[in-house]
């Protein structure tokens, strides 16, 4: 919440709107989305499905093209941002190489960014270590559980030192534990390393749990229908879940998600 | 071990079919010429004749088994009649042409993942060329070479190649497009260039569909060597014992040179699974 204003933009929408042509005419799935985000904001996208949070994660990407309105990226293009690599997306799966090991996976964006072979084992072995991964450099993804395969994707998109992490739904297919343990860590990763990171979830307590900023979506067309700066303080252990401030905001996301529903009876 | 037994139980029942079949096939001519000489047959007599007929209509396997004996262990490997010479004619065309029609394979796989003209003009091509009948094509392939001066070893070479690139461009051209769009999303997210797209994510990623499909052309290709050497009327490879066989009605000959051509295929696919376990194994990935 504190000072959002004084902190330099790294994500810029106006009016943003994003159609997809398909063969039963368009589909528009953004649609004059306007959001800031400020550096080193932790930002959550939630939303029921269809809201086109993959979408505007994508769009900011530079995966996917906008059909109308502004998106600025450190005051780029996405196009231009991404060639100077200000990102690291990690997917819903890990999408591990099967046939590197996890060391390997990891220099993969090094290794095409061009990175000196030094540098690329040093880097190798920082990541490992801050997603606490050291000492499975030599495995194969298959000789890892879901869940440090995806620490293993988190490590590859911070190797380069990108400075906007985007995550897109990047535990939804882990159980609840782990995925608890998961969120814990990504939070002192994100406090350790200051990056600015957009991550889209489909569950509110982990929204409240993680986010500086939550934005809340609806569908059809995909638009922000609530931006909440969350009261939480920086520092937060697993039980502040408990607490009334993370109870009030989690109830707000949840009206906010029930208006935007609203719309379409 | 476990799988010893179903898999003697069910050669065990072929031989035991072949031989009732040689029986059955065989047993006219023995009771023509018991007719011829006024002479009445037993079953057992009629059984043990069937059994070592000179030109049986269909030999019995024991038959099949000396002959082949015969031809491998029974004289030097230089000598005309042995099979080990002729299977080694064969085999050398095979291999010019499966390594020229495998690099034309996947040369063609890549142009077609990478180019949109090619995608849409090369594969109606390929596949055109295959409902051809190779039969048809083959003399023509052998006599239009031989007015050029080529003889010999290479345009049998060029059938073979032209009945296993197919195999292999359809069998690349599936493993090239087998990495699935978030794969290749994560390496635009990367600005790879799509040189780096081949050879980081493409080309590993094809490597089971690589092999599978060298297994096809390269008993496609043995076919395509084997045909080559009908027309011209070849004197050595396995194609010309089948066709002296049937001159002459060598139904032993003709047996034993299909077994050779069997047992060459099952080496060459054999060679390609062991190079695919151990290339697999290296790059870590399971089976
Ligand atoms: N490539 C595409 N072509 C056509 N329509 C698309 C495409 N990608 C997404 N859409 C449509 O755009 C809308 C938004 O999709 P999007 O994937 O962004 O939703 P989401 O909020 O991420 O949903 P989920 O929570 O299920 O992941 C949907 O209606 C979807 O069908
Ligand atoms: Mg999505």
């Amino acid at each position: 919440m504190k000072d959002t204003l004084d902190r330099a933009t790294v994500i810029e929408a106006k009016g943003l709107d994003l159609a997809f042509q398909t063969a039963d005419g368009p589909v528009q799935a953004l649609k004059d989305v306007t959001l800031t985000v400020g550096r080193g904001e932790f930002v959550s996208f939630i939303g029921p499905s269809g809201c086109g949070k993959t979408t505007f994660l994508r769009a900011i990407a530079a995966l996917e093209t906008p059909t109308g309105g502004m998106l600025s990226v450190n005051g780029m293009t996405p196009d231009e941002a991404r060639r100077a690599r200000a990102y690291g997306y990690v997917f819903q799966a890990a999408g591990l190489y099967p046939w590197r090991t996890i060391a390997g996976n990891v220099k993969l964006p090094l290794e095409i960014m061009g990175f000196p072979r030094a540098e690329q084992d040093r880097r190798v072995a920082q990541v490992l270590e801050l997603v606490d991964l050291a000492g499975f450099g030599k495995k194969f993804p298959w000789q890892l559980s879901g869940g440090m395969q995806q620490r293993a994707s988190i490590a590859r998109a911070l190797a380069f030192d990108a400075d906007i992490l985007l995550m897109d739904e990047p535990f939804g297919a882990l159980d609840e534990i782990v995925r608890d343990r998961l969120n814990e860590e990504l939070l002192k990763l994100w406090a350790r390393t200051g990056k600015t990171i957009g991550f889209v979830t489909h569950s509110i307590p982990e929204a409240v749990y993680l986010s500086t900023k939550i934005v809340v979506m609806s569908p059809r067309p995909g638009r922000i229908t609530d931006v909440i700066d969350s009261p939480l303080p920086q520092e937060r252990p697993l039980d502040i879940r408990d607490s009334r401030e993370f109870i009030e905001v989690a109830h707000r996301v949840r009206e906010g998600l029930r208006a935007g529903h609203s719309y379409e009876v | 071990m476990r799988l010893v037994v179903p898999i003697l139980t069910v050669v065990a029942a072929i031989v035991a079919l072949w031989y009732a079949g040689s029986v059955w096939m065989n047993s006219q001519w023995t009771l023509d010429q018991a007719a011829r000489n006024k002479q009445t047959l037993s079953f057992t007599q009629i059984v043990r004749d069937t059994m070592d007929q000179k030109r049986p209509v269909l030999p019995a396997p024991h038959q099949v088994a000396e002959g082949l004996w015969q031809g491998v262990f029974g004289q030097a490997v230089t000598s005309k009649r042995s099979l080990v010479y002729h299977a080694w004619i064969t085999l050398s065309a095979t291999l010019l042409g499966f390594a020229i029609g495998a690099g034309l394979g996947v040369l063609l796989a890549v142009g077609i993942v990478h180019n949109r003209a090619m995608d849409m003009s090369v594969m109606p091509w390929a596949i055109a060329s295959q409902t051809i009948p190779i039969l048809a094509i083959a003399p023509m392939i052998i006599v239009v070479m031989a007015s050029i001066g080529v003889t010999g070893l290479f345009p049998k070479a060029v059938i073979s190649a032209y009945l296993s690139f197919f195999p292999v461009v359809v069998g690349m051209v599936k493993g090239f497009r087998s990495p699935d769009a978030m794969q290749l999303d994560l390496l635009r997210t990367y600005s790879a260039s799509r040189a780096q797209t081949f050879w980081k994510l493409r080309f590993p990623a094809s490597m089971p569909y690589f092999f599978t499909s060298l297994k096809i052309a390269a008993a496609a290709a043995l076919v395509g060597a084997i045909v080559g050497e009908l027309p011209t009327g070849a004197v050595a490879g396995l194609g010309a014992r089948l066709l002296s066989g049937s001159y002459y009605g060598q139904t032993v000959m003709i047996w034993s040179a299909l077994f050779m051509a069997a047992i060459v295929a099952a080496a060459m696919v054999g060679v390609i699974g062991a190079l695919q376990a151990v290339t697999l194994k290296r790059m870590g990935m399971r089976q």
